[in-house]
């Protein structure tokens, strides 16, 4: 496949930055997006340029590092994956592919593609747990939990923490990431006695961090790669209603 | 000589660790305020260890070269954790999961550390219930258990196919915590290139900020090694791209030894290799073999046809097809432990049967399960793993036999520990599987998850105490110490000659060629001829690595090149070491085959009178060959035998 490539590219978040053009030819249609990129940079490299930094690690969809609009949409044109798992199949010979990093006011650009994310793990420690140390636990099995909770925990606990749901939202909000960790905590019994104070808590640090307010768009939902559905943001609305109240 | 101390405690195997526990020194509340300890990596070992220690009252800082603590590679382990705890009541037991462990590492472990291993492994299961880790679950509301390879009972728990997602966010969400508390300082993008010793002691560490290039100095009263495994010698490899040997390897330079660095495992399971800009391969778990059955044509002329795409795998029936796995191992068929299955499909492939373009492949076929439990039920189990599939390979595996082939998975060899998971380097400790610790010569499927929160939550916090009780009045360090100037020079000197070779090939193009060396002679199949080459080769290719290496950018910036420069550096080394190991061990044995020692039936052929020892290895300078000393290996409670899956 032949292929032009407009990518972003910022030496740093102070600095400005601008789309640049490259082409290149001879992509298998079997090979995945990012090692479209690999292709790209070694042949950077060998030109005697700077590489196009971005973050990446598992290659297979769970780790959550990669991410990137990819002609215009999060983790590009495919449900329901994230860009490592993007393969060029999914294009034609000859299209022009745009590429940029996510865009929202709490994730700052570091370089290129390569964006400041931990304002989502700052969210997590302000309660995204529940209290128990090492050695405390009662047998596993005096605990049953009722399995379509479970599985419902489990939809939701699969967030892998890649940020798309902000990247989306017109707002940039993180409600979607926040509502996962609500509710898998918040539907298993082990998790109750903490449900109240904790919505409560990461409602205001995501607040607090920059993130827009949820206006129930549903864009996040769209792109996500992990499936997490809208229905978790109900639930925490009514967590955090209930959390008012009493 | 130098002599390697195990520190194994008296007493009968089931009393040793509550023998150790009740007369080991600890630190008491208001000491441990005072003391410090640096944990490297953020993985299921790291962050358990990191959390319990915090919560105990130890100040901790922890580090990861990922963006976020939860993106360390645990978080892609897919199909379960094990435990004895014999919930579906079909015979299960704290010995036979210790019995199990032995022998499936085909009795290269040490007895006293597999014991405690599967003792703790029930308090894990309580711990991440408590935690809220969303096990599967039956309709009753219990936990549901399935069964992986090398095992007769179902012992493993499991979150979908995301295990091990699910234990990491549990434990990073602890760490959180701790966090949040004060207790752990928390340092992402911060890679280790350096240990600090001072009087002989691990005192801290070098590490650069990723983003800004700085070089970093860090202290503490003990180190903590939990960087995972070095499978990614092979360049293509089931691991993340950033996983790396560096804190082990720069460690064993300053003299921590290096257990079995030759045992890697290679798992049957993963999807094959399909062209040479590939970066990686993905594994498919082994969960699937409860339910997939493998095979290949009985005829070649069959597999010529169909690697010609004339037919497809559908147009073949039952009997012209070769479940060579139930037809070889009857007793354990299709779930014979990963080596025995990798060597199966190695040798059907060799042989002229394998299926896909280039014949490097066999079927794991789901069709008779789907027939007898239906396709939702399929999807239930193994949804996720489906989909990954199909996204790989734009093949559905409902509809046609998954394509599967052996690849490089998991290292067993990691840093010689004894039993309190000290290294020889004193104060500097090695949990996870950047130890060498429990698995022998293979490890089996669901332990690897289970070992590194064993290590992290129940027995690290423990073990280091018994270090740290001695150190409560050694004050906090400052790092302006000559050793650390010292340390920090070599660094900085290394970076900075991998910068300046300015030579014409990348870091990928010498990886790519390290990989292609690893696996032809030093993979699933070795020889004394490959192995003697594989050293040959590794020197001249790390010969021309420093002559001819270019790394565009500069120091001070965020540099993923230099950052995999400095990496491959140490694989290059890592590589010569492991054909080593691999050269010394004159017998088969787990994920080890050497092809001069087999069974008439093709079987791994052991030898338990020269061989019955894990080989630790000494660094002896860059021009000294290293020292090789044998801790030998003593089975009290096990009786050696040849494994026997049939
Ligand atoms: C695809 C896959 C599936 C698997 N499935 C299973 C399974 O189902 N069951 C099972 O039991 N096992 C499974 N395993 C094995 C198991 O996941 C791993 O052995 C285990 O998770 C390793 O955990 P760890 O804590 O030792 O290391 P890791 O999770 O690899 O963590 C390493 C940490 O060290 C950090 N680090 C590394 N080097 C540096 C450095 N130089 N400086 C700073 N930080 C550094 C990293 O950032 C990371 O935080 C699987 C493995 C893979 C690859
Ligand atoms: S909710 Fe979805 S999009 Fe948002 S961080 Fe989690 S996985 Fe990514
Ligand atoms: S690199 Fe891990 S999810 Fe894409």
């Amino acid at each position: 496949m032949k292929l032009i490539l407009k990518i972003w590219r910022q030496n740093s978040a102070s600095e400005r930055g601008r789309f640049v053009d490259y082409s290149l030819s001879d992509i298998s249609p079997e090979s995945s997006f990012l090692e479209m990129l690999d292709i790209l940079n070694e042949k950077l490299i060998m030109e005697g340029e700077e590489p196009v930094v971005f973050d990446h690690d598992c290659r297979e969809g769970i780790c959550g590092t990669c991410g990137m609009y990819i002609n215009g949409r999060p983790h590009g044109p495919d449900e329901l994956i994230t860009a490592c798992q993007l393969h060029m199949r999914k294009f034609s010979d000859g299209d022009t592919i745009v590429i940029e990093p996510w865009r929202a006011r709490a994730f700052p650009v570091i370089k290129d593609l390569t964006v400041d994310r931990s304002a989502l793990d700052r969210i997590i420690e302000d309660g995204g747990y529940i209290s128990v140390n090492t050695g405390n636990a009662p047998d596993a099995n005096s605990i049953p939990v009722n399995k379509e909770h479970a599985d419902l925990a489990m939809d939701a606990a699969v967030c892998i923490g890649c940020g798309a749901c902000v990247a989306a939202c017109k707002n940039a909000s993180a409600m979607l990431f926040v509502s996962a960790k609500v509710s898998h905590l918040a539907l298993l019994p082990q998790g109750r006695i903490e449900a109240r104070e904790r919505v409560h808590k990461l409602v205001a640090r995501m607040d607090a961090l920059g993130f827009g307010n949820c206006t129930n768009t549903g864009a996040c939902e769209a792109e996500c790669p992990k499936g997490i559905k809208l229905t978790n943001i109900a639930r925490l609305n009514r967590e955090y209603y209930r959390s008012r109240i009493f | 000589m130098t002599k390697l101390e195990s520190k194994i405690p008296d007493g009968p195997l089931e009393k040793k660790w509550s023998n150790y526990k009740a007369t080991q020194k600890l630190v008491n509340p208001a000491n441990k305020r005072k003391l410090d300890v640096i944990m490297v990596g953020t993985g299921l070992a790291g962050a358990a260890a990191a959390a319990s220690l915090a919560e105990m009252g130890f100040k901790v800082k922890s580090f990861c070269y990922q963006d976020s603590p939860r993106r360390a590679h645990s978080i892609a382990a897919q199909g379960g954790i094990n435990a004895a705890k014999n919930y579906p009541n079909d015979g299960d037991s704290i010995y036979r999961l210790f019995f199990d462990t032995i022998k499936g590492g085909d009795y290269r472990s040490r007895e006293a550390n597999v014991y405690r291993l599967a003792e703790v492994s029930n308090n894990i299961i309580d711990h991440c219930v408590a935690q809220g880790i969303p096990f599967a679950r039956e309709y009753g509301g219990t936990l549901a258990n399935r069964s992986f390879g090398g095992a007769l009972v179902s012992r493993t728990f499991y979150a979908k196919g995301q295990t091990g997602q699910q234990l990491l966010l549990g434990a990073c969400q602890a760490q959180s915590r701790q966090i949040k508390q004060g207790n752990i300082e928390m340092y992402p993008r911060m890679e280790m290139l350096n240990l600090v010793m001072i009087d002989g002691r691990a005192r801290g560490i070098i590490a650069r900020d990723v983003i800004t290039g700085k070089i970093e100095r860090y202290s503490a009263h003990a180190v903590v090694l939990a960087t995972g495994g070095y499978g990614n010698v092979y360049f293509l490899s089931t691991m993340a791209m950033g996983a790396n040997v560096t804190a082990a390897w720069q460690s064993y330079k300053k003299g921590a030894a290096f257990g079995n660095p030759g045992f890697v495992q290679i798992h049957p399971t993963c999807i094959p290799v399909h062209g040479d800009y590939q970066s990686k391969l993905t594994l498919m778990s082994e969960s699937l073999r409860n339910d997939g059955r493998i095979w290949v044509p009985k005829n070649k002329e069959d597999a010529e046809k169909i690697r010609k795409g004339e037919i497809r795998p559908g147009d073949l029936s039952e009997e012209e097809r070769d479940y060579y796995l139930e037809r070889r191992y009857p007793a354990f068929g299709n779930l014979v432990p990963r080596d025995v299955a990798s060597r199966a499909a190695k040798e059907r492939c060799d042989a002229g049967y394998g299926v896909g373009n280039t014949g490097l492949a066999v079927y794991l076929d789901f069709e008779d399960s789907i027939k007898r439990l239906g396709k939702d039920a399929i999807e239930a189990k193994y949804g996720n793993l489906f989909q990954m599939y199909e996204k790989i390979t734009d093949d559905n595996p409902y509809e046609t036999p998954m394509m599967i082939y052996p690849a490089i998975h998991y290292a067993m060899g990691g840093l010689w520990v004894d039993y309190e998971l000290q290294t020889t380097i004193p104060g500097l400790f090695a949990a996870g599987e950047a130890n060498f610790s429990d698995h022998g010569a293979n490890r089996l499927g669901a332990s690897a998850l289970m070992q590194g929160l064993a290590d992290g939550y129940f027995v690290l916090p423990y073990t280091i105490q018994n270090y740290l009780a001695d150190e409560i009045n050694t004050p906090r360090f400052a790092t302006d110490a000559e050793e650390f100037d010292a340390a920090e020079k070599e660094t900085s000197e290394k970076l900075h000659q991998l910068l300046n070779i300015n030579g014409s090939k990348t870091v990928d193009s010498f990886h790519k060629q390290l990989g292609r060396i690893m696996w032809e002679h030093v993979g699933m199949a070795r020889n004394q001829d490959g192995l003697k080459k594989a050293i040959e080769l590794i020197r001249v290719l790390r010969e021309e690595f420093y002559k001819d290496l270019r790394v565009p950018g500069n120091l001070n910036d965020l540099n993923p090149e230099l950052q995999k420069a400095f990496r491959l550096a140490d694989f290059l080394e890592l590589g010569e070491l492991m054909a080593m190991d691999a050269l010394n061990r004159e017998e088969s044995c787990g994920g080890h085959f050497r092809e001069e020692y087999q069974t008439n039936e093709g079987e791994a052929l052991r030898n338990d009178i020269d061989f019955a020892y894990v080989s630790t290895w000494f660094y002896k300078g860059d021009e000294k060959a290293p020292e090789m000393v044998k801790e030998i290996l003593n089975f009290e409670a096990i009786e050696l035998k040849q494994r026997n899956y049939k």
